[in-house]
């Protein structure tokens, strides 16, 4: 009884010694704790796990067995795997600047518009908040050919030959590219219309007082004060499309990331070699690779990009 | 005594648990979601369960998509299914991974199975053991628009019987535009649906080849009769335009719209086009070759024994899949789900046969052949790419199906291991 008294008294002194700004950080760790360790379970342990998995041959029904790099060695010899990887680069490339060119003209000028301005804005923010899915399947079927595809039925009307789309080698990227920079424009327009009004506009009387072009306030002061957002947007907008899966998954549902893999990214690969054929092993291998490269490119944008 | 209040309670409650235990033998069955598959498991349970009062029988649905993952997942762990229905291409991979067990001689005989059972249940059967039986099973027929073949000057009662007279058809029903557009296709040109099943399976056969060799682990196909199975294909939208990949984006789609007048599907997608309102169509029988060979493709989910079941678990599972692939439990399934009974004897009544649907889909059942597929997805992409390097690519078709032989073969191999 009188044992656990003497702790009592024993453990609230310690409490009671601790300054204010001590149990400040006590109370503040505890309660930071709980995302803290839902975040180690949920994001990293699975991360350790896929790396770990990259190097077995589990492919769920069979236990994994510990066969070194062979996934690795086997995916850089996949002819399938360079396609894929040219066709993820192609999305970022043309995907990026593209979006960021629009979306960047449409702030500019919308910034600029009073009349219907929020509705203007919201028009554009639309497509942003439509499932992916929804999306891809209504552009898919407005590439169709005649007589249901919308965009060869008025192609036709003009005399002009069907374009195959879809069914093209060399067209499917950028028509499935297509939907997915719409979609995003909403996004990017919003984040530049928050960057521009950020600027002062006393700059800008300055400028024009003084007697600065357009053309001169926007390469002079615009776009210099523009950089921290223009930074996050290239750097978001990248991930994004080295990670595009939906839109081509939905756009050709019966040959995903076709036609002769035209169109198949390194998240619908890993997707199919995971959850079509059960290869987890070789799946995590590429998640990896994966990984590694969107690791790689953000670092080299933020570096390139930043404040000197 | 407030103890002893309690301790008889408790055994009281025991008591009641080991009498209910006896009483009824609880086992889990699943397959997935499917309406009218649900509907007629249901049905089947509650007859078995009248008939069994001392088992129960729980069913879990799951969506196709996940199906395979979540019951390798929890057969694995210990837990999940009794009974569970599986596609026969997955059987290696449910044994492999030590999922499913062989049906036990003594309550399912192997030379009853094979005097009862469509020749193609042999899918299932590893060594001279049976791994699963099938309620039902699928086959190919082809649909045909019959208001399509009555505009296009053809009489809607006498559909194509061989493969040039399909040909023939197609050209007299497809419609173009002034510039050669396709406007309405006479016949649907779609791999990705079950195009790819028709020329493994069907005219590869019929040009003189065969698809594979050694149960299916060799890639039979990369000589002449398949290079002519292949050339008669792509010819149908390279040659004689008849009909185009991609047309409609799906095969089913443009049946379905009045835009093809013909297209080869399965008895799965009877409920579809049942619901069709403008125009009547007909199913016939897969055509022939100019000799007269005929092939199908049937393909069927097949009921298995997990190795979770044990004891008196395992006696109740064996009735249980004793009990759905009855003739009683085929009928139920005809009914409801539309699809084709495994047993001869219930299959091939003279009522079924002269059937206007039914009947091509049966007739196809006694010649069709089944292939064991490693990987279904990964080598009906095989047969997709093949066909888009000739149709989109301009590959000649002798280079495009060596590369599918090669690629087939990785495959294979690569399950083997």
């Amino acid at each position: 009884m009188s044992a656990v008294a003497h702790r009592e008294a024993a453990s609230g002194g310690l409490w009671s010694r601790m300054s204010l700004g001590q149990k400040q950080v006590i109370w503040a760790w505890s309660f930071l704790a709980v995302p803290l360790v839902f975040y180690v379970v949920i994001r990293f342990w699975p991360t350790f796990q896929a790396f770990y998995l990259s190097v077995t041959d589990w492919t769920i029904t069979k236990p994994a067995a510990f066969v070194g790099l062979e996934n690795y060695w086997r995916l850089f010899e996949d002819p399938l795997f360079w396609q894929v990887f040219r066709n993820t680069f192609m999305y970022l490339i043309l995907g990026t600047p593209i979006s960021l060119l629009i979306s960047f003209l449409v702030a500019y000028y919308l910034d600029r518009v009073r009349f219907m301005h929020s509705f203007i804005r919201a028009l554009y923010f639309l497509p942003f908040l439509t499932t992916a899915a929804a999306m891809a399947w209504v552009w898919r079927w407005f590439y169709q050919p005649v007589p249901i595809g919308v965009i060869n039925d008025v192609l036709s009307s003009f005399g002009i030959p069907q374009q195959p789309f879809l069914r093209s080698t060399s067209q499917a990227l950028p028509a499935v590219l297509a939907p997915a920079v719409w979609a995003g424009l909403g996004f990017q327009i919003i984040i530049f219309l928050a960057g521009l009004r950020a600027i002062p506009v006393t700059y800008y009387e300055a400028a024009r007082i003084d007697g600065l072009s357009e053309g001169a306030i926007l390469r002079k002061i615009t776009l210099p004060l523009l950089k921290p957002t223009l930074v996050f947007l290239v750097v978001f907008s990248s991930i994004g499309f080295l990670r595009i899966f939906d839109q081509v998954y939905n756009i050709n549902t019966n040959d995903p990331g076709g036609p002769l893999n035209s169109t198949k990214p390194l998240v619908l690969m890993i997707y199919q070699t995971a959850f079509s054929s059960y290869e987890m092993g070789y799946a995590a291998a590429q998640t990896v690779v994966l990984f590694v490269i969107l690791l790689v490119i953000s670092l080299v944008q933020l570096r390139l990009m930043r404040d000197r | 005594m407030r103890f002893g209040h309690m301790l008889a309670s408790v055994a009281f409650g025991f008591a009641t648990l080991a009498s209910t235990g006896a009483k009824a033998v609880e086992i889990e069955y699943w397959q997935y979601v499917f309406d009218t598959r649900v509907k007629a498991m249901n049905q089947l349970i509650a007859k078995f369960q009248e008939a069994n009062p001392d088992i129960k029988v729980k069913q879990t649905t799951f969506p196709y998509a996940d199906y395979q993952t979540k019951v390798a997942a929890a057969i694995l762990a210990g837990q999940g299914p009794d009974v569970v229905q599986l596609f026969y291409g997955w059987t290696d991979n449910f044994i492999a991974g030590k999922m499913i067990r062989p049906l036990r001689a003594e309550a399912f005989p192997a030379a009853e199975i094979e005097r009862d059972f469509f020749p193609i249940v042999s899918a299932m059967k590893r060594g001279n053991e049976y791994y699963g039986l099938p309620t039902a099973v699928r086959s190919l027929a082809l649909f045909y628009n019959k208001k399509a073949f009555k505009d296009a000057g053809l009489d809607p009662n006498n559909p194509p019987k061989t493969i040039d007279e399909l040909v023939a058809a197609a050209e007299k029903t497809v419609k173009r535009d002034g510039s050669g557009n396709i406007v309405s296709a006479g016949m649907t040109l779609d791999m990705g649906g079950q195009d790819h099943q028709w020329w493994r399976e069907v005219l590869i056969r019929q040009f003189g080849g065969a698809p594979y060799t050694e149960n299916d682990t060799k890639v039979a196909y990369n000589d002449e009769a398949g290079l002519k199975a292949l050339t008669f294909y792509t010819d149908l939208q390279k040659k004689h335009k008849i009909g185009q990949a991609g047309f409609m984006d799906e095969g089913q789609a443009a049946f379905r719209a009045g835009l093809a007048a013909m297209t080869i599907d399965g008895t799965f997608r009877l409920g579809s086009f049942g619901t069709i309102k403008a125009f009547e169509w007909g199913v016939t029988e897969l055509p022939a070759n100019a000799q007269g060979v005929r092939s199908n493709y049937a393909s069927y989910f097949a009921n298995a024994i997990t190795t979770k079941a044990e004891g008196e678990k395992l006696a109740a599972a064996e009735k249980f899949l004793k009990y759905v692939s009855s003739p009683e439990a085929m009928k139920v399934w005809m009914e409801v789900v539309g699809e084709l009974p495994a047993r001869r004897e219930v299959a091939l009544t003279p009522e079924n046969v002269a059937h206007p649907v039914y009947g091509p889909f049966l007739k196809g059942l006694e010649y069709a052949h089944t292939t064991l597929f490693k990987d279904e997805a990964a080598q009906r992409q095989v047969a997709i790419d093949m066909a888009n390097r000739v149709l989109i690519g301009g590959e000649d078709p002798k280079t495009s199906l060596a590369k599918a032989a090669e690629a087939e073969q990785a495959i294979i191999d690569r399950a083997k291991r």
